[in-house]
């Protein structure tokens, strides 16, 4: 690592045009915070192997005769130890200061954001939204994120904040390594399955649980001919979607309120492809499989399915590792990333209708635009679970 | 701006969810809270002036090598000394108080609630 190695300026983060105005400090509280998030991840974040190599296990083993059995006998080993203690105060303190700092920088003109949402919105048969949906218990127990409201809170009836607080914020926990427009991951997909079958040309993807669409608008501008319909229980992160997509020309794009619980309103094997992105850890283990299942039964034969995660911990990865990546499950308002790692994907996707030998994994890395953004993964810099390095669970459905 | 929304308070909003515990005290949990909040406030402090002394240099009011040169004759130097000074007591002012408790011992406000309550 040399002295240079910083994330990029929130400058460089690009204005769409539903992107808030950003003032000198609010950029440079957002600088503060990447810069302080990849301190925290990378130089000092070697302290907690230290500790855990150190003192923890010395201590465990003393006390226990053995080595920690699983995840959960490491965390709350390392739960006593002051120095990750101190740590993880300090990571929890920059989740809540990246939302304040989100929050004051849209709210302080909302008006101006709804404004140019409605603008946007109004009258388009391409936002559906439905008061009837319920926002799920795996939704609401707690706030994903720490984010005051989730992606499903109201400042006012109607509004866009949630929305425009998780768009303009991802920058400081990931450094800038999701891109430009934090669409990386969907660039990535984009790029897979142009790479993979060039001639393909399917004619209507669902993206599940889109939130505001980051990883769906790449896909839709890179098959302009399809029809992306993109779902999810939370009208204001819909909202303003919507209005992103549409700044960015993405018109080809339905964005409806719906559950990926009950995708009933679809006829049987309706979509040439089906995906999520980073959606399936914010779960329950109740609404996983009814999810999946769905999945697989409205794609048509011959279709891709493709679920985009972190790597599934399995009996490979060290506890230690194991222990890290469930660090946002326990302090950073994840219920379910922690269960929902342990699962063999390939079998939960079988158990949902999708044949284990039509399956396939592949790493995805996010693409960005490299000499701006730090390209994935930077190394010794790897940021337990935040890193922009995922595992594609897949397949394509049998003829 | 926002006017129906009490913008600065609803952006610290709690999010809901149970806050996990770290610290030894809900007070070391408040002061490190406290202490991270200042800490990034300087540095956007600091970027701001840095944005002022390149636009400064750039326009060719000053220059970066003016601000590095700058010496302050020693009225100028002492009043910027007092600015140290005042910063120094606004910080310092918990120790400050707590220092002065220690010359007078004196009765918990309950005491003082208690006598003002009494009749007579």
């Amino acid at each position: 690592m040399s002295a240079n190695d910083v994330p990029p300026p929130y400058t460089a983060v690009e204005r769409h045009g539903m992107f808030p105005e950003v003032r000198h400090d609010e950029a440079a509280r957002f600088n503060f915070l990447a810069g302080l998030n990849r301190y925290l991840s990378g130089a000092v974040g070697a302290g907690n192997k230290l500790a855990y190599d150190r003192r923890v296990i010395p201590a465990f083993q003393a006390e226990h005769g053995r080595e920690p059995a699983d995840r959960h006998e490491v965390r709350r080993a390392m739960n006593r130890d002051p120095w990750h203690r101190f740590w993880s105060a300090m990571k929890r303190n920059s989740m809540e200061m990246r939302q304040q700092a989100g929050r004051a920088l849209v709210l302080r003109q909302l008006d101006d954001l709804d404004a140019r949402a409605r603008a946007f919105n109004d009258g388009a048969n391409t936002l559906q939204l439905n008061g009837d949906v319920a926002v799920p218990r795996y939704q609401a127990a707690v706030d994903i994120h720490c984010m005051p409201g989730s992606y499903h809170g109201e400042e006012r009836p109607g509004d866009v904040s949630a929305g425009a607080n998780y768009d303009c914020g991802i920058f400081a926990t990931t450094g800038g390594a999701l891109g430009a427009l934090n669409d990386g991951g969907g660039q990535a997909v984009a790029a897979w399955v142009k790479a993979e079958r060039p001639d393909w040309r399917p004619a209507r993807i669902l993206d599940i649980g889109c939130t505001v669409g980051h990883n769906a608008v790449p896909i839709a501008l890179a098959f302009p001919d399809a029809e992306v319909i993109a779902i999810d229980t939370a009208a204001p992160s819909l909202r303003y979607g919507h209005a992103r997509a549409r700044s960015l020309g993405a018109d080809n794009m339905v964005f409806r309120q719906m559950s990926g619980e009950d995708l009933s309103e679809f006829a049987d094997a309706s979509f040439d492809w089906v995906q999520t992105t980073m959606f399936l850890h914010e779960l329950s283990m109740k609404a996983l499989p009814k999810i999946l299942a769905e999945a697989a039964r409205v794609l048509k034969p011959g279709g891709l399915l493709f679920h985009i995660e972190q790597p599934e911990y399995g009996p490979d990865m060290p506890l230690f590792e194991q222990f890290m990546r469930d660090w946002d499950a326990y302090n950073n308002n994840e219920p379910f990333w922690s269960a929902m790692h342990t699962l063999d994907m390939k079998d939960e996707m079988a158990k949902a209708g999708f044949p284990r030998d039509r399956q396939f994994t592949v790493g995805v890395k996010a693409v960005v635009d490299e000499r701006i953004f730090p390209p994935s993964p930077a190394g010794a810099q790897e940021d337990y679970g935040r890193a922009a390095l995922w595992n594609a669970y897949g397949g394509w459905k049998p003829e | 701006m926002t006017e129906e929304i009490d913008w600065i308070a609803r952006a610290g909003a709690k999010p809901r969810g149970r806050r996990p515990e770290y610290l030894d005290s809900p007070f070391d949990e408040r002061m490190l809270s406290m202490l991270m909040a200042v800490i990034g406030e300087v540095s956007v402090l600091r970027e701001r002036i840095d944005t002022i002394e390149r636009l400064l240099d750039a326009k060719g009011v000053i220059s970066r090598a003016d601000i590095e040169g700058y010496q302050p004759d020693l009225e100028t130097g002492k009043e910027r000394n007092r600015i140290i000074r005042d910063y120094i007591a606004r910080v310092m002012r918990g120790v400050q108080q707590d220092m002065e408790a220690l010359a007078e011992l004196e009765p918990p406000i309950t005491d003082v609630i208690a006598e003002m309550e009494q009749a007579r």
